[in-house]
This record gives C-alpha cells, sequence and structure tokens, in this order.
C-alpha cells in the first residue's frame, strides 16, 4: 500500500498550538514562541524547540508532550529535537501569548530594551498589575516560583503577583 | 575539547549542588528561592555541557574503538553517567566552587567571585568556533548577568552593612581569595582554546575592585599573580571537600545503580 498524503506544515503547527507550558499551562508553546521549526521530510516529522532557560525543567516534558499530541492525531514518526541557538528571548512570545498571561494573572514581560542592562541597585522596572491594572507595583523578589519569573507585589490591590520576566 | 567541556559542566554542576544546598535554609524566603533558582541556572548550564561532552565522547569512541573516558565498563556515555559516575580525580572543576557554603556572606561572595569570572568567560566563548560551546555559553550569558548584579549586590549590601556584617565579609575573602587564581591559569586542555585568560583577568581585577570599593573592602593584592594561590582542581586535585559533595550527589546511583524516577 502506498500512502501518499503529503503532511503541510500548517497542520503540525495547529497541533502543536495545543500543547501548553506545563509551568504556565494558560501558554501554548507557540505563544511562548519556542517552536523554532517544523521540518518535514516524507512521513518523518522533526520539531525543533528552544528552551527559554538553560535549567527549565518543562522541556522535557514539553518534548514527551509534542509526541504525544502528535501520536493522538496519527502521525508516527516524530523526533522532537532541542537547539540553543539562536536564545530564546521573551520578544518571541506572541501578543496572544501576553494577553493570555496576564488574563491568567502573571504580568506579561516588558519590551526587552527596558531592562535586559540593569545598573546595580536599579528601581525595578515598572509593571502593570495583571489584577487591577495599577502601575503603583513594586518587586519582592527579581527571582519568583519558576527561573522565567520575579514576584511582585500592587501596591494598590495588595495582591501579590507574578512577572514574566523580560528575557 | 572533551575535558573542555567536563571541565565547565563540572564547575556548574558542583556549584548548582552546593547552592542546592541553601534549599529550605535561605536568611529568608526570597533569597531563598534567589539562590535555588542561580543552583538551577547552573544545573540547566551543566546539563547542557554533559550532553556535548557525552556527544563527543561517544563519537570519539566510535571513530576510534575504545573508550575516552578513564572509568571502566560504561558503555554509551550519557549526560548522567558523567556526573553520577566518574570519581572524584576526574571532575576537572574549579576549586572556588567547592569551597564549603560557610555563612550567607561566604556563599554570596563565592558566588559573586565566580559569577563575575564566568561571564567575562561565556562572552568569550560564545564567539568561539565550536558553534555548540558557542551557543551553550550565548545562552547561559543572559542567566549569569542576573547572578552577577544579585551577587555584587549582596556583596556591598553586606560588606557596606553592618560593623558584623562587615566583619565576616572580609573572613569570606579570607577563606576563599586564594581559589580565584586557578580561574586565570590556563590547564592543558584549555591552551587549545582560543580563549585570553589573562585579558579576563584584567577585567575581573577592575570589576571586583569597583564592587569591592563600593563594598568598603580591600580586595587582597594579586589575583592569580602574586600571593599565594590554590590550583589543581582543573586537573582532578581537590580540597578534601569534594569527597564529600560527590558522595551526596551520587550516592543513589551508587547504591542502586540505574535508578531511575
Amino acid at each position: 500500500m502506498v500512502n501518499t498524503v503529503i503532511i503541510s506544515k500548517e497542520e503540525i503547527y495547529s497541533v502543536l498550538e495545543t500543547v501548553t507550558d506545563p509551568e504556565v499551562p494558560a501558554l501554548t508553546i507557540t505563544d511562548l514562541g519556542i517552536v523554532r521549526d517544523v521540518i518535514i521530510n516524507g512521513d518523518e516529522i522533526a520539531v525543533v524547540i528552544t528552551p527559554t532557560y538553560s535549567g527549565c525543567p518543562a522541556m522535557d516534558m514539553i518534548a514527551s508532550n509534542i509526541k504525544l499530541a502528535l501520536l493522538e492525531q496519527g502521525y508516527k514518526n516524530i523526533k522532537v529535537t532541542s537547539v540553543l541557538s539562536p536564545v530564546w528571548t521573551t520578544d518571541w512570545m506572541s501578543e496572544e501569548g501576553k494577553r493570555k498571561l496576564k488574563e491568567f494573572g502573571i504580568a506579561p514581560p516588558n519590551p526587552k530594551q527596558q531592562v535586559c542592562r540593569q545598573e546595580l541597585f536599579a528601581a525595578a522596572e515598572a509593571v502593570q498589575c495583571p489584577h487591577c491594572n495599577s502601575y503603583h507595583t513594586h518587586r519582592v523578589s527579581e527571582f519568583g516560583s519558576t527561573a522565567c519569573k520575579a514576584l511582585y507585589q500592587c501596591d494598590d490591590c495588595r495582591e501579590p503577583f507574578d512577572y514574566f520576566k523580560c528575557h | 575539547m572533551i575535558d573542555y567541556t567536563l571541565h565547565l559542566a563540572d564547575t556548574t554542576l558542583i556549584l548548582a549542588q552546593r547552592n542546592a544546598e541553601w534549599c529550605g535554609h535561605g536568611p529568608i524566603l526570597e533569597q531563598d528561592i534567589a539562590i535555588t533558582n542561580i543552583s538551577l541556572d547552573l544545573l540547566g548550564q551543566s546539563r547542557n555541557f554533559y550532553q556535548y561532552a557525552a556527544q563527543l565522547i561517544n563519537d570519539s569512541s566510535k571513530s576510534s574503538g575504545s573508550n575516552a573516558l578513564p572509568s571502566e565498563g560504561l558503555g554509551e556515555v550519557t549526560e548522567d553517567s558523567l556526573a553520577y559516575l566518574r570519581k572524584e580525580r576526574e571532575f576537572k572543576n574549579l576549586l572556588l566552587v567547592e569551597q564549603p557554603n560557610g555563612d550567607w556572606g561566604q556563599t554570596i561572595l563565592r558566588q559573586y567571585l565566580y559569577s563575575q569570572f564566568q561571564y567575562l568567560l561565556y562572552s568569550e566563548l560564545q564567539g568561539q568556533k565550536d558553534q555548540q560551546l558557542a551557543a551553550i555559553a550565548a545562552k547561559a550569558l543572559k542567566e549569569t548577568a542576573y547572578h552577577v548584579r544579585w551577587s555584587s549586590e549582596w556583596v556591598i549590601r553586606l560588606g557596606d552593612g553592618t560593623k558584623e556584617s562587615h566583619d565576616r565579609m572580609l573572613k569570606a575573602v579570607d577563606e576563599l581569595w586564594r581559589y580565584t587564581g586557578e580561574m586565570f591559569i590556563p590547564a592543558s586542555y584549555e591552551k587549545e582554546m582560543n580563549i585570553d585568560l589573562n585579558k579576563i583577568r584584567e577585567e575581573w581585577n577592575k570589576k571586583v575592585n569597583d564592587i569591592f570599593t563600593e563594598a568598603s573592602m580591600i580586595p587582597p593584592s594579586g589575583s592569580g599573580g602574586a600571593g599565594f594561590m590554590q590550583s589543581g582542581g582543573k586537573v582532578g586535585k581537590h580540597t578534601e571537600h569534594l569527597g564529600y559533595i560527590l558522595t551526596e550527589l551520587q550516592y543513589l546511583q551508587r547504591v542502586y545503580p540505574g535508578a531511575q524516577w
């Protein structure tokens, strides 16, 4: 039997759009900008992903979730590889992703140019509270519940919240 | 290249392990999270280096037909076998990173002295011909910038804080300074890399001098130059502390070989 079905990149991407980040389930991996490429060679599908931080513990799980999602859709010959270069940046996060983050209660990353070179003891960047939209907030800690987040508190509504660091 | 990659892997792994000892013991919750976040970044970097070293070792033993690793009977080398099944004398980490945590000040100072070096080293490494090492370094550089900033702020805060914190920082300098010289003395396997450690030393001295001055501390003279400096970590000659670290780190794989969860 000859299998003449041609697999398109678009259909693979539409499956990848259903795979979420286990640490931030509001975001899909395409929102996060960590899918770098999909290479199709006959019936072979290679998905290339890149980590957000070197030590991101979710990468192994994301790789197996990608395989699982594609297997469930009937694809068989799947390979997931990880590349480090070019280096991931929060600028690759989609606008849709930023909107979903905020809805989820996590402040989305500010544009990159603001932060990436901070002076010692510099005032923390102004981050908008995802709950009440106030800019009257302060940084509690530069390191938060996961490598990609910092801990903030709103001075108006008093709610603590995570900020997805610009990186 | 294999040895150099292992040197980078071992150094980041051992510092990650040391920092992880603070988990649940940090002075306040936010700083506990900070030091363990740094530990996680370093662990991620070490995994990248170990994976690459494993690939290089497996490629070279395929082509030569012999096992490139001194440890016997490993078969296919993996990141795990490199971290869990090598002996103390095979580890090539810097002596600085295996030194005990001491108090918070000593941990902070160790982190600062190393991060400042690491930042300069990775800046050079990202322009290297070897694309994978360059990619790992470029990836790690942004994280390292956080570590430098966080640890410098703490060195200044404690050095320029109370008499007690100032005295403790001076004691930490006394404990750790003798291990800084090793960073700038190339081991034989480093010479094949195109990295100018003298240039890095100059910049490191200048940066450390600035931070120490702001922290009301005087850096001891002669990092890696005049003054007595310990060395040997890069070629597997360690202080007694590494054995204890490995005993804990490798315990599970030594007692239950191949255990997984």
